[in-house]
């Protein structure tokens, strides 16, 4: 068999016959260290995260404190490794949610069609002229903001959207000729959903996904500007900048700092789903 | 030929990168000259490179080529060393195009007219009233219908075969030495493009313009051509006078395309006739369209009181133009398009009308094969997955048997077991689609419902099908309904024909008497319109202007 | 051409679909701040309240009906121009609402006059040299805009102009709005942060269009005529990409709804999200209400008016 070689290579994205440039790359390797560092964070911080370490506040950078001190004189660093538990935890739960709940009604409003696709897209479509921070801003004022009612906002907000443009993909996929032979042959809807048309849908969606995590990131990190978000003592990215905007007139790094975290994580995702790995279709010429 | 040529081209090599940012040559090295007032025909499949070296005559290639090397002269003009600004002063003036589908190339916001005029209005050729006068003459001249008010309206507001002649006269506005035909009748009807070929052939003559006339049908080409160029992988295999590439091909790629081109006769089903026997499939009053159902019927209708008979072993082929109801037909047989009215019986038992209701019994014994072989395999299974699934799914093998089956199944179709590690999109047209005929053996059907299967297919590549379809045929006694809008094809593999107008069977007759017994006046027609392997064939064409006004839409 | 392909009946039709939208919203409002767990009448009297002062309160503010009944009762209210009364300090919200809701609009609008016709022709741009360095700057930029938050652009805007310049006066209102000049400056800050927002989705969202009607064979076409690159785009791709721009100007709009939240707090500008906010931490239950409304019906009026511009805008459906 030549085509089962067992010649040992890396598995480099060039063997396996993708091609990777280099901003994407270097997107992949700044969402892994946020992710890294919202994993590993307690292990990583040089000081517990609510104790008070300097006595002047706004303090400069230094070699005690890389990022400086905050409102209270706490250190910047140790919060903002802190606060990447909150933000890309939450959010990535929430994106989660809401693509796996789109993707997965979209497919079969797709595939079932009828009565059952109109109703459900009128409605998500509805739900979709609902500006998504004002939603926000409307649920926490009468629940209450805490972590699963921020979660939980967050997938509902996203999911129409997400519905949307599975659903989109998977007509595109469902008037394909492999599908109507599939059908013809007497297969069921989990069969036609989960083996013809997923797999077909997978590369997109996961971009959108991506996309919608940036979303996310940015409407939490809003709401915690405004109060709405993470509730103190704890502290995510969004309420790191609240905190210490008085600081900005200052130019002190702990309002800066945190900026650039929330920037750097979304920047990266968008370079990272603009240049995907492409698969090289010529490789056999 | 002694005069200067218009056109000459030299070690002409164009190069496009790859998604891996490879450079490939896809002209490697090309040499020839028009003369003026010449027609010259490139000749190929796709992929030949025959609209890449015509584009190139413009100056123009698409996005990721680019000319790499050699010269194209164009009279007194070095195109290959000009600027993109002088380039496009020749566009339109001195070299002008006709595209392949005139209704993708027509602004679907801008009225006919101005369209038409646009080059005189880039060039500042002449004031506005004479331009318009002069299209509407050019009208004239292309036999179009109404010539002084069709440029007032919008293009989705005329037929295909009326775009294509408009497209026509968009590119002789501006009075250029060279016409650019880009396969401009491959998209119409039969019936439609013996029109459209006369009308061109005719301005093209008045006009005195040399003209290149990129096309994949050679008997199209032997129509209007005078000299044929026969291109394969980027190289030219053969230069000769129409004449002599019809009678004496030398190259032998030439040979393979005119042998293709030849219909085999179709040896009648061995199998002796008995009238008593039960039909493999028998339709009976059969209705079926699309859309919303209403009170029982479709909003659209597309099949009316449809009947015939299928003998086991034998070939039946179906035949009609598009929008004749023939794809309609199959998807109702199969159930995928259930029908609203009519009785299917398969083998005398009745079957019913949706496929969600029949047993999958019922279901492997009919299969289907779809005429884009790309579109009809699913790109993210390997291809043995994809024959693996009916074997499991009817006859319940486990993984080993389908294993052993799949490799018998490739050999069926003539394709090395190697082949079931790979993904559809690694395979060329022709593999894809023995894969697909593959699959639909899977099921070990009794009838095969085959959709236009060649249709998309490079002529040698579909005539090496058909002799698989009549082979497999002989082993297996399988029965075939065969769909096609081509008259050789069907003529080739089937017993029996059927002629489908508008949703409705008007003939149904023996295949080998169809030429000399077809007595409705639209099978006349369909018949006489398939442009035949002889240059003479055309002008000695006299269709009846009755037929014609009844059955075409022109 | 069938009746259900005119305009006026796929115009007709769009609008029949706002509205059943509008009326889905409104009950989304509706179950979020009323229906959701979280207590009205405890919200009112504070945690300190004793369960029959609560229940009373319930009585009397109808909480005990059933809430398809409460909902069909504040949408009627509503339709008719009673937004109801504020829990907080009893006044008609609809006089709260009105002055400050004519201060967004002012926002809105000014930012709109320069946003659209600077976006647009920075899309087209981009799009006809697609490639040059002009449009990756354009790329970049936006790009960068999009992936942070409104507040950083706010935030970068008060440090850049006010701060390092002090060219501007970080916050808006405060300040007098005497002179053309004052007011100039007091919209100034507000107006370039929420123009950024808005104008970079709708810059990325024009390119595209453009460079999908740029794709097609017709523009080929008219380049294989001889045309010049700007007779192309300006003549055979632009109109036919006008029903998706429309579209796009319309979604980047909708973002002046978010951007004007963010905006509003941090230049502490009296517009109806700045009271939207105010109201959340006061938990002013029919001030919310009336503020989301306002921001939905207007989101929807954008999208709604994009559709019928596109439906005008296809020669199919015109002639």
């Amino acid at each position: 068999m030549s085509e089962k070689s067992l010649s040992l290579r890396l598995p480099t994205p060039r063997n396996l016959g993708y091609s990777f440039n280099w901003v994407g790359r270097i997107g992949l390797m700044i969402i892994l260290f946020w992710g890294a560092v919202a994993i590993f964070g307690p292990w990583l911080t040089p000081y517990p995260v609510g104790e008070i370490v300097d006595w002047d506040y706004f303090g400069p950078m230094s070699d005690k404190f890389w990022m400086g001190t905050d409102y209270l004189g706490r250190d910047i660093l140790s919060r903002i490794i802190m606060g990447a538990r909150y933000t890309v935890g939450i959010s990535l739960a929430s994106v989660t949610l809401a693509c796996t709940g789109g993707v997965i009604l979209g497919m079969v409003a797709a595939v079932a069609g009828g009565w059952f696709d109109t109703g459900l897209s009128r409605l998500l479509d509805a739900f979709n002229g609902i500006p998504s921070l004002l939603f926000g801003l409307v649920v926490v004022a009468a629940v209450g903001s805490s972590i699963p009612v921020l979660v939980l906002t967050l997938a509902a907000i996203y999911l129409p959207g997400s519905y949307r443009f599975a659903r989109a993909l998977a007509v595109n996929v469902n008037t394909m000729d492999f599908v109507t032979v599939a059908r013809a042959r007497g297969e069921r809807t989990p069969y036609l959903i989960l083996q013809e048309i997923f797999p077909n849908i997978l590369g997109p969606v996961l971009a959108d996904l991506g996309l919608r995590f940036v979303f996310i990131v940015l409407v939490l990190s809003g709401l915690s500007f405004l109060g709405l978000g993470v509730q103190p003592p704890n502290a995510d990215w969004g309420a790191l900048v609240r905190e210490n905007i008085e600081g900005l007139s200052l130019g002190a790094p702990a309002v800066v700092f945190p900026s650039i975290a929330i920037a750097s994580l979304t920047i990266s995702v968008n370079m990272f789903i603009d240049n995907l790995p492409t698969k090289i279709r010529d490789r056999s010429e | 030929m002694t005069a200067a040529p218009l056109v000459s081209v030299r070690g002409l090599t164009i190069g496009a990168t790859t998604d891996a940012g490879r450079k490939v040559k896809i002209i490697k090295g090309v040499d020839f000259d028009i003369a003026p007032g010449e027609i010259v025909a490139l000749i190929g499949e796709s992929g030949s490179g025959k609209t890449t070296i015509a584009l190139s005559l413009m100056g123009h290639t698409r996005t990721g080529c680019e000319i790499t090397g050699g010269t194209i002269r164009l009279g007194d003009d070095d195109i290959t060393a000009m600027d993109e600004r002088a380039r496009s002063g020749l566009r339109g003036t001195a070299v002008s195009y006709v595209p392949q589908s005139a209704a993708a190339a027509f602004n679907p916001s801008q009225r006919i007219m101005q369209q038409v005029i646009e080059i005189s209005a880039i060039h500042k050729l002449m004031p506005r009233p004479e331009a318009e006068k002069k299209a509407v003459e050019l009208f004239r001249a292309l036999a179009l219908p109404d010539p002084e008010t069709i440029g007032h309206r919008y293009p989705h507001q005329v037929s295909g075969g009326q775009l294509q002649r408009l497209s026509a006269a968009m590119a002789l506005i501006g009075d250029p030495q060279l016409v650019i035909f880009d396969e401009p009748t491959t998209a119409l009807d039969v019936t439609t493009q013996i029109e459209v070929l006369r009308a061109f052939k005719s301005v093209m003559e008045k006009g005195g313009m040399a003209g290149v006339y990129v096309s994949h049908d050679l008997a199209v080409v032997a129509q209007i051509a005078d000299r044929i160029i026969v291109l394969k992988g980027g190289e030219i295999q053969e230069v000769g006078t129409t004449q002599q590439i019809l009678d004496a091909p030398a190259h032998p790629y030439t040979q393979e395309l005119l042998a293709a081109f030849e219909p085999v006769p179709h040896e009648l089903a061995q199998i002796e006739h008995r009238p008593h026997e039960r039909p493999i499939l028998e339709i009976q009053h059969l209705y079926a369209g699309y859309g919303p159902v209403r009170n029982g019927e479709p909003q659209l209708k597309i099949l009316k009181d449809v009947n015939f008979k299928l003998q086991r072993g034998r070939n039946l082929g179906v035949i009609g133009e598009s929008g004749s109801g023939k794809s309609t037909l199959a998807r109702a047989i199969a159930g995928i398009v259930p029908a609203y009215r009519g009785n299917i019986l398969f083998d005398g038992r009745e079957q019913h009308l949706s496929l969600a209701d029949r047993s999958k019994d019922d279901l492997r014994r009919a299969q289907m094969v779809f005429q884009l072989a790309d579109t009809a395999l699913n790109p993210a299974q390997s291809i043995e997955k994809i024959l693996g699934r009916p074997l499991y799914f009817y006859h319940g093998m486990n993984s080993r048997q389908r294993e052993a089956r799949v490799i018998e199944l490739l050999d069926m179709v003539r394709l090395p077991a190697a082949l079931r590690h790979r993904l559809p999109g690694e395979l060329s047209g022709g593999q894809k689609q023995r894969i697909n005929l593959a699959r639909a053996l899977a099921a070990e059907p009794e009838l095969i419902l085959c959709d236009e299967i060649t249709s998309a297919l490079d002529t040698v590549v579909a005539a090496a099908i058909l002799d698989l379809l009549k082979e497999l045929q002989r082993e297996l006694n399988l029965s075939y309904l065969f769909i096609s809008h081509d008259l050789s094809t069907v003529e080739s593999i089937c017993d029996d024909v059927l002629v489908m107008y508008k949703g409705e069977v008007v003939e149904a007759l023996p295949a080998a008497q169809m030429s000399r017994d077809a007595s409705h006046g639209y099978s006349r027609l369909l018949i006489s319109s398939v442009p035949q392997l002889d240059t003479g064939w055309l002008a000695g064409l006299e269709q009846d202007p009755e037929l014609v006004a009844a059955f075409s839409d022109r | 051409m069938p009746a259900s392909l005119t305009p006026y009946f796929l115009i007709a039709q769009r609008l029949g679909v706002a509205l059943i939208t509008l009326v889905i919203v409104s009950f989304a409002v509706f179950f979020a701040t009323e229906l959701l767990p979280g207590d009205v009448a405890e919200i009112l009297l504070g945690q300190a309240a004793t369960p029959e002062a609560v229940a009373g309160l319930r009585e009397a503010m109808g909480l005990n009906q059933p809430g398809i009944y409460r909902f069909l009762h504040w949408f009627v209210g509503l339709a008719s121009g009673d937004l109801g009364t504020s829990y907080v300090n009893n006044m008609p919200v609809a006089d709260l609402i009105s002055g400050r809701l004519a201060n967004s609009l002012k926002l809105a609008g000014v930012t709109t006059l320069f946003a659209v016709p600077i976006a647009l022709s920075l899309g087209i741009g981009a799009a006809m040299w697609r490639g040059s360095i002009f449009d990756r700057l354009v790329s970049v930029l936006t790009i960068s805009v999009i992936s942070v938050p409104e507040f950083m652009v706010a935030t970068l805007a008060v440090l850049i102009f006010a701060v390092w310049l002090g060219w501007l006066p970080a916050l808006s209102y405060g300040a007098d709005v005497g002179s053309w000049s004052a007011m100039l400056k007091a919209y100034a800050m507000p107006v370039i942060t929420l123009g950024f927002v808005v104008s970079a989705q709708m810059i990325r969202m024009t390119r595209a269009a453009v460079i999908e009607t740029i794709n097609t064979p017709y523009v080929e076409m008219a380049l294989l005529k001889g045309a010049s690159r700007s007779r192309m785009v300006l003549r055979h791709a632009l109109p036919n990409a006008l029903g998706p721009i429309a579209n796009a100007v319309a979604l980047s709009l909708s973002y002046l709804v978010g951007g004007v939240i963010i905006v509003e707090t941090i230049f502490n500008y009296p517009g109806v999200a700045k009271l939207m906010v105010d109201a959340v931490s006061t938990r002013d239950l029919p001030l919310i209400q009336s503020c989301a409304m306002i921001f939905c019906i207007s989101y929807l009026s954008l999208i709604t008016l994009a559709d019928m511009i596109a439906i005008l805008a296809n020669p199919r459906l015109r002639h």
